[in-house]
């Protein structure tokens, strides 16, 4: 380690902040008491759907299309999700099922 | 509330809970595994990750943060970084405006707690009617928030010692934003938002990277919304999963790979 134990601290102490602050800042800017402007109210319909959409792109960012196993365990695991959560709509049955048919994929065939 | 006594609205709501947070249980064991094992061979002791689990409370983020600790002291651009990376964190705040009201106490936790796991679950979950909804998100709060303090504590101690391959294990995050995906797509008639946030997000990933398309894509978003807004704000869609009569305007585009997707239903 680079940093003194005190510097390390403060470090740690903004990230925190900065984090917290990402996190209170809507709450603060539009409080309970008062009803939030008509455009607020529109983004909090829409923006559930469309951040549920990023992070399913934001937890993919980091596979490579262009090297690797060029991401074909990744579609073949997201292809089985789609169809077995289509066909029984269980959330934990969907989640295991295409987890471990992932782990299958990168362990044992694409090495 | 008057019925069942508080003991009862409790239980009811962690029964409720506990079970949408087992896959995270099972993704961030892991992953804080993978994280505390990351800092022991850093050098750092066992209370600097659990500390940064417990206050930072941000998986991306305390990766980096293991990078900037690492580096010299710069707190000002830590902070400013820290701000960037989480910036998706406002737009969660945002749609949980209305949710999170009326929850008293339990509110300042809500938000503090609010990983995109656990927005990702409160935000779509259908909570039965006879279970207290404050309760429930309390519980996939701190569920969630513990896992990941956990798996990390247990990194640091003991991570390196499985007996089998974990490798691919991080998926199951991926999994479970996919089929809440699927869950809010077969829920909604109208499949805009949804498609604004995927393809807003790909594009800016193919274009700006993995480091650094996040902040474009939260301003593709916000500004396709803008551009979207005539079509996509009505009278109706104040609740929640309510505008399944409602107009099916701007609906032509996404209606076409509704029917791709659902061409794998077997009906």
């Amino acid at each position: 380690m680079t940093m003194t134990f005190w510097q390390s601290v403060v470090t740690i102490a903004v990230v925190a902040l900065g984090t917290i602050l990402t996190r209170f800042v809507p709450f603060l800017l539009f409080p309970e008491s008062k009803e939030p402007p008509r455009f607020i109210r529109y983004l909090g319909n829409v923006l559930p759907y469309a951040m549920t959409g990023l992070l399913v792109v934001y937890s993919l960012k980091d596979v490579s299309l262009v090297s690797g196993s060029h991401g074909i365990p990744e579609a073949i695991a997201m292809l089985a999700i789609i169809g077995l959560h289509l066909w029984k709509k269980n959330m934990l049955l969907s989640i295991a099922g295409g987890t471990i048919l992932y782990m299958a994929l990168v362990q044992l065939v694409f090495v | 509330m008057h019925t069942t006594g508080r003991g009862g609205v409790i239980s009811k709501a962690f029964t409720a809970a506990l079970p949408l947070t087992l896959p995270i249980a099972a993704g961030f064991l892991f992953l804080g595994c993978s994280y505390g094992l990351l800092m022991h061979a850093k050098g750092f002791s066992f209370w600097y990750p659990v500390c940064m689990a417990y206050f930072i409370f941000a998986g991306s983020m305390e990766f980096v943060t293991v990078n900037l600790l690492l580096s010299a002291f710069n707190p000002l651009a830590a902070f400013l970084l820290a701000i960037m990376v989480n910036a998706r964190h406002l737009f969660y705040g945002l749609s949980m405006l209305g949710p999170f009201a009326n929850t008293g106490w339990k509110k300042p936790y809500l938000i503090f707690a609010m990983c995109d796991e656990t927005f990702a679950i409160n935000s779509s979950a259908t909570v039965p009617a006879d279970v207290d909804r404050g309760w429930f998100m309390l519980f996939v709060s701190v569920l969630n928030r513990w896992y990941w303090i956990v798996g990390t504590a247990i990194g640091w101690l003991v991570g390196g010692l499985l007996p089998f391959s974990t490798k691919g294990i991080e998926f199951v995050l991926t999994a479970l934003f996919l089929v809440i995906f699927l869950d809010q797509w077969m829920n909604q008639k109208r499949h805009v938002p949804a498609m604004v946030g995927v393809l807003a997000s790909a594009l800016c990933l193919a274009v700006f990277g993995a480091d650094r398309f996040m902040i474009p894509s939260l301003v593709l978003m916000l500004v396709l919304f803008v551009a979207l807004r005539p079509y996509l704000d009505g009278p109706h869609d104040d609740a929640h999963d309510d505008d399944r009569a409602g107009d099916a305007a701007g609906v032509g585009e996404a209606a076409k790979t509704t029917v791709a997707i659902k061409g794998e239903e077997t009906r």
